[in-house]
C-alpha cells in the first residue's frame, strides 16, 4: 500500500514529508482495522438525535450514510469525530474500547473529517489552513516555508491541483472543498469521513471528488460517505447504512438497491411527485435585455406565465444579483428590464406591489423574523394592507384568521399562529415563507434555493407549490445550486457563469453533462 | 521644546501601547475586550499597593498578575459563560471603579489616592518599561505573524470552528488570549502608578482604556498598528499639555475639552475615511464558541 502512494513522488519532496509516510505506516500497521460505533445515542435538551446506533466501519470501505436532514448522519460522525460526545455507547478499534473526546483524539486515531460547512480560515493561505494545529517549527517559530512545501507535496502525491500559497477566501467552492480533504489526508488519516461534499460542486468537480476519492479507497482509505444524493451514494459506496429520525434503520449493498428503494427506506413509505405537465406558456412576464447590474453583463432572458425558468450556475456567477434585480434589491447598471409590464429598476416595495413575490436563499436573513409570531411574519411585507391592518392600525382578528387559513392550507405544524416563528422547524418555516408569498397572489415568483435544507417530505411541498403556481398560470424564476433540483423543476435553463449567460436549455434538451460544461464556463451553448 | 514633547510622550506612551495591544491579543482571538479600562485599574491600584509592601518591581508584577486575575474572570463569563463580552467588559469597568474605590477607603482610609511609593528606577531618563512599550510591539507582531501560537490565534478569531475541528483546544487559547490581554492592561496601568506618579489616584486610569480600545480599532488589530495608533493618541494628548503650559492664551480660544477630544475625534475621522471592508475585525470576533453549535 505504502509502495503504491509514494510512487510518482519527487525524491526531494520525500524527505519532507516523512511524517506523513510515518503517519501512512502506522495506518498501513492497522491494516485489517475495524472501527465500530457501538450503541450510540445523543439528546440535544429535548430531541433526540441519535438513538442506538451502531455501525461498523471495515478498512478500504467506502460506507455511504443515507438520510433525511435531521436523520442523525451528521451527528453520529460527529460523534466519531469527537465534536459531540455521545450520551451513550462506545467507540472501538478491533474490539477495544478507545475514548474520543476532541478532533484531536480523533485524529491521533487517524480519523479525519470534512465537514458540510467548512472549517476553514478565510484570511489563511492554503499551506496555513492544512498544517494548523501542527505547524512545522523552526527554532519555535512557524515554519511558513516548510509548511508551504510540505503542503506542496501532500497535494502532488493525491492528486489535488492547489496553490498552497492561495489565500482560501479567493478559492472556488470546489477548491476549499479539496483543501479540506488535503487537510485530512495531510494528518495521515486512515478513515476520511465527508459530510455532504458534493452539496456545492458541479457535476465535473463531483466526478472527480470521487474519482480521487475511491482511488485512495483503493489504496487501504476507509471513506464514510454522507449524502442525501441517492445517485452517487449508489454508484461510490462499497455499503450502504440508512438512517431515518436517529436510528440505523438498514444496511444495504449497492447492488441490491435502487433510488426508489432507498428513498423508501429513508423516509418510509413516500409517493413520488409526479412528472411536471407540459407547460402552457403565456404573455411575457419578464424581459432582460443585455442587462447589466453588478456583475451581471449583457443578460438577455423572458420568463412568462404559466413556466418555470431554471437558472442553474456555480455559485457566485451572478445568480444572487439577477435575483436581486428582479425584486427590486438591487438597481440596473444598463440595459431593459421589463417586469410584469413595467420598465425600469425595481425598489422592493414597488416588486410588491406590480406582483413580484420573493422566496429568498437566506430564509432567516431576508424571510422572516424569529423572534416574532407566526402571524406577525405572515404579515411581514403586506402589514400594510388588508387583512393585515386596519387603516393604521393592525388588524389583529383579521392577522389572525389569515394565518389560520394560510397554516391550514400549507399545512405548517404545529398550527400555533401565536407560535414564536423560531420554534418551528425548518421545514415549516419555509412552507409558510411560500405560503406567504403565494398568498399575496403574484405574477412572478424569484424562488433562490428554496428547498436547501429541508427534509424530503417539506422538499416535495415546497416544489409541489412552485408547479402548482406554475399551472394557475404563474411565473417562476427558480435559482439553485442543486442541478438536480432546477432539472427535476424546471421548463428551461438559463446557466449563468461570471455574470453572463452561458447556455440556455429547452425541457427535451436537458443534459447534465452539457449544463454541467457551461456552470464552468468550458463550452458555451 | 521638542525634546520635551518627546519627553512627555514616552513617559505617557506606553500605558496605552501596553493596554491597545492586549486588548489586541484578545479581541483576535475572538473575545471582545472592553473590559481593558478595568483591567489597567486593576493593575494601577495592585502596583501601587503592593509596592507599599515590597520593592517596586515586584509591585509591578503584583500590578500585571491583577490585571491577568481581572482578564480571567472575563475570560470565564465570556468563553465558559457564554455571556454577552460587551456587557461583561463593561460589568469588569463598573466592578473595577467600585472596587478601587471601596480599597482606598478601606485600606489607605483616603478616597483620593494611595500614600505615595517609591518610583520605577530610570534608565535613560525614563522608567524601563518605557523601553519594554518600545520593544514590545515588535515582540508580540513577531509571536502573531511568526509562530504557531500566532498562527492559531488568527484562525481561532476567525473561525474557531477550523481551529476545533484541527484538534486545538478553542477554549483554551481563547482563555490564554484574554488573560495576556489583562496581564498587558495590568501593565499599562502599573505604569501609570509607578512610573508616570508615584501613587494609585482615584481617578485612573482615566478613559485610558477606552483608548487602548480606539488605538487597536485604529490600528487595526495589528500589534504595530495598535501601538502606532496609542503612540499617536499619547503624543496628542502630550501636544495638549504642551500646548496648554507654554501657550495658555490658546485655551482661551479653544476651550480645553476640544482639545481633550482631539484624538477621539481624529479616530473617529480616519475609521469614517476608511474605505469600507478595510478595517475589518476578526470575523468571529464576539461570538462565543459552542462546539455543539448545530
Amino acid at each position: 500500500m505504502k509502495e503504491a502512494i509514494a510512487c510518482g513522488v519527487a525524491p526531494a519532496v520525500k524527505s519532507k514529508t516523512r511524517e506523513i509516510d510515518s503517519a501512512r505506516v502506522r495506518a498501513g500497521d492497522r491494516f485489517d482495522m475495524t472501527i465500530a460505533l457501538r450503541h450510540i445515542s445523543k439528546r440535544f435538551g429535548t430531541q433526540v438525535a441519535l438513538d442506538d446506533v451502531s455501525l461498523e466501519l471495515e478498512r478500504g470501505e467506502r460506507v455511504a450514510l443515507v438520510g433525511e436532514n435531521g436523520a442523525g448522519k451528521s451527528s453520529l460522525m460527529n460523534v466519531l469525530y469527537g465534536l459531540y460526545a455521545a450520551d451513550a455507547g462506545d467507540v472501538a478499534i478491533d474490539g477495544a474500547p478507545i475514548r474520543i473526546r476532541t478532533p484531536a483524539d480523533a485524529l491521533t486515531r487517524g480519523i479525519g473529517m470534512v465537514h458540510q460547512h467548512f472549517t476553514l480560515v478565510g484570511t489563511l493561505s492554503v499551506a496555513e489552513n492544512v498544517v494548523l494545529g501542527k505547524e512545522p517549527t523552526r527554532f519555535g517559530t512557524f515554519d511558513l516555508p516548510r509548511a508551504v512545501s510540505e503542503v506542496q507535496a501532500t497535494c502532488r502525491r493525491f492528486g489535488f491541483d492547489l496553490d498552497p500559497r492561495a489565500r482560501v477566501d479567493t478559492l472556488t467552492v470546489g477548491s476549499q472543498q479539496k483543501v479540506e480533504i488535503v487537510k485530512a489526508l495531510h494528518r495521515g488519516v486512515s478513515t476520511l469521513i465527508l459530510d455532504e461534499p458534493t452539496a456545492v460542486l458541479t457535476p465535473q468537480e463531483a466526478d472527480e471528488l470521487f474519482a480521487v476519492t475511491r482511488k485512495l479507497s483503493d489504496e487501504g482509505l476507509t471513506v464514510v460517505l454522507i449524502s442525501h444524493k441517492l445517485r452517487e451514494v449508489l454508484t461510490f459506496a462499497t455499503r450502504i447504512a440508512v438512517m431515518r429520525r436517529g436510528k440505523k434503520v438498514a444496511e444495504v449493498k449497492p447492488s441490491e438497491s435502487t433510488p426508489e428503494s432507498l428513498a423508501e427506506l429513508m423516509v418510509g413509505t413516500r409517493t413520488p411527485p409526479p412528472a411536471p405537465p407540459q407547460a402552457m406558456p403565456g404573455e411575457l412576464v419578464v424581459t432582460l435585455e443585455q442587462l447589466s447590474a453588478g456583475p451581471l453583463r449583457d443578460v438577455s432572458l423572458d420568463v412568462r406565465a404559466g413556466e418555470i425558468l431554471g437558472i442553474a450556475g456555480v455559485d457566485g456567477n451572478g445568480q444572487r444579483e439577477l435575483a436581486e434585480v428582479l425584486t427590486g434589491l438591487r438597481s440596473v447598471d444598463a440595459g431593459v428590464l421589463r417586469v410584469a409590464g413595467r420598465t425600469g429598476s425595481l425598489t422592493p416595495r414597488i416588486a410588491r406591489e406590480i406582483g413580484v413575490a420573493h422566496i429568498p436563499e437566506d430564509r432567516l436573513k431576508h424571510a422572516v423574523v424569529t423572534d416574532f409570531t407566526v402571524g406577525e411574519n405572515v404579515s411581514l411585507g403586506r402589514h400594510r394592507h388588508a387583512p393585515f391592518a386596519n387603516g393604521a392600525r393592525i388588524d389583529f382578528a383579521g392577522r389572525l384568521d389569515r394565518t389560520r387559513t394560510l397554516m391550514e392550507s400549507h399545512d405548517v405544524r404545529p398550527r400555533e399562529p401565536q407560535l414564536r416563528l423560531g420554534a418551528l422547524s425548518g421545514g415549516n418555516q419555509q412552507k409558510l415563507v411560500v405560503g406567504r408569498e403565494l398568498d399575496a397572489n403574484p405574477k412572478l415568483l424569484v424562488a433562490v434555493q428554496p428547498t436547501r435544507g429541508l427534509d424530503l417530505a417539506a422538499v416535495d411541498a415546497v416544489r409541489s407549490r412552485l408547479l402548482d403556481f406554475r399551472a394557475k398560470g404563474g411565473a417562476v424564476v427558480l435559482v439553485s445550486l442543486d442541478l438536480e433540483e432546477v432539472l427535476a423543476l424546471a421548463d428551461r435553463v438559463v446557466v449563468l457563469y461570471e455574470g453572463k449567460v452561458s447556455g440556455a436549455f429547452m425541457r427535451a434538451q436537458f443534459d447534465e453533462r452539457l449544463i454541467g460544461k457551461c456552470m464552468l464556463g468550458v463550452r458555451d451553448a | 521644546m521638542l525634546l520635551a514633547l518627546l519627553d512627555s510622550v514616552l513617559d505617557a506612551a506606553p500605558a496605552l501601547v501596553f493596554a491597545a495591544i492586549g486588548a489586541t491579543l484578545s479581541e483576535r482571538a475572538g473575545v471582545v475586550n472592553v473590559g481593558v479600562e478595568g483591567m489597567m485599574r486593576a493593575g494601577a491600584f495592585g502596583a501601587a499597593a503592593a509596592s507599599i509592601l515590597m520593592p517596586t518591581p515586584l509591585g509591578v508584577l503584583v500590578g500585571v498578575a491583577a490585571g491577568a486575575l481581572v482578564a480571567a474572570l472575563h475570560a470565564w463569563l465570556c468563553i465558559h459563560g457564554r455571556s454577552d463580552q460587551v456587557v461583561s467588559g463593561m460589568a469588569i469597568n463598573l466592578v473595577m471603579l467600585a472596587l478601587g474605590q471601596f480599597l482606598l477607603e478601606a485600606a489607605f482610609s483616603s478616597p483620593a489616592g494611595t500614600p505615595p511609593i517609591e518610583q520605577l528606577p530610570k534608565w535613560l531618563g525614563h522608567s524601563p518599561l518605557t523601553w519594554l512599550a518600545i520593544v514590545l510591539p515588535f515582540v508580540v507582531h513577531f509571536a502573531v505573524t511568526r509562530t504557531p501560537w500566532g498562527l492559531r490565534l488568527r484562525a481561532v478569531g476567525e473561525k474557531p470552528q477550523a481551529v476545533a475541528a484541527m484538534g486545538v483546544r478553542v477554549t483554551r487559547l481563547r482563555f490564554g488570549a484574554v488573560v495576556l490581554s489583562g496581564a498587558l492592561a495590568g501593565l499599562g496601568g502599573a505604569q501609570l502608578s509607578t512610573a508616570v506618579l508615584d501613587r494609585f489616584e482615584n481617578h485612573m486610569p482615566a478613559g485610558l482604556g477606552f483608548m487602548a480600545v480606539a488605538a487597536m480599532v485604529f490600528g487595526r488589530w495589528t500589534p504595530l498598528g495598535a501601538a502606532g495608533a496609542a503612540l499617536f493618541f499619547a503624543f496628542g494628548n502630550a501636544l495638549r499639555i504642551s500646548l496648554s503650559s507654554s501657550a495658555p492664551g490658546l485655551l482661551e480660544v479653544i476651550p480645553q475639552g476640544v482639545l481633550l477630544a482631539l484624538p477621539y475625534a481624529l479616530t473617529l475621522v480616519v475609521l469614517a475615511l476608511q474605505k469600507p471592508g478595510a478595517s475589518r475585525a476578526p470575523a468571529a470576533l464576539g461570538q462565543a464558541y459552542d462546539p455543539e453549535l448545530r
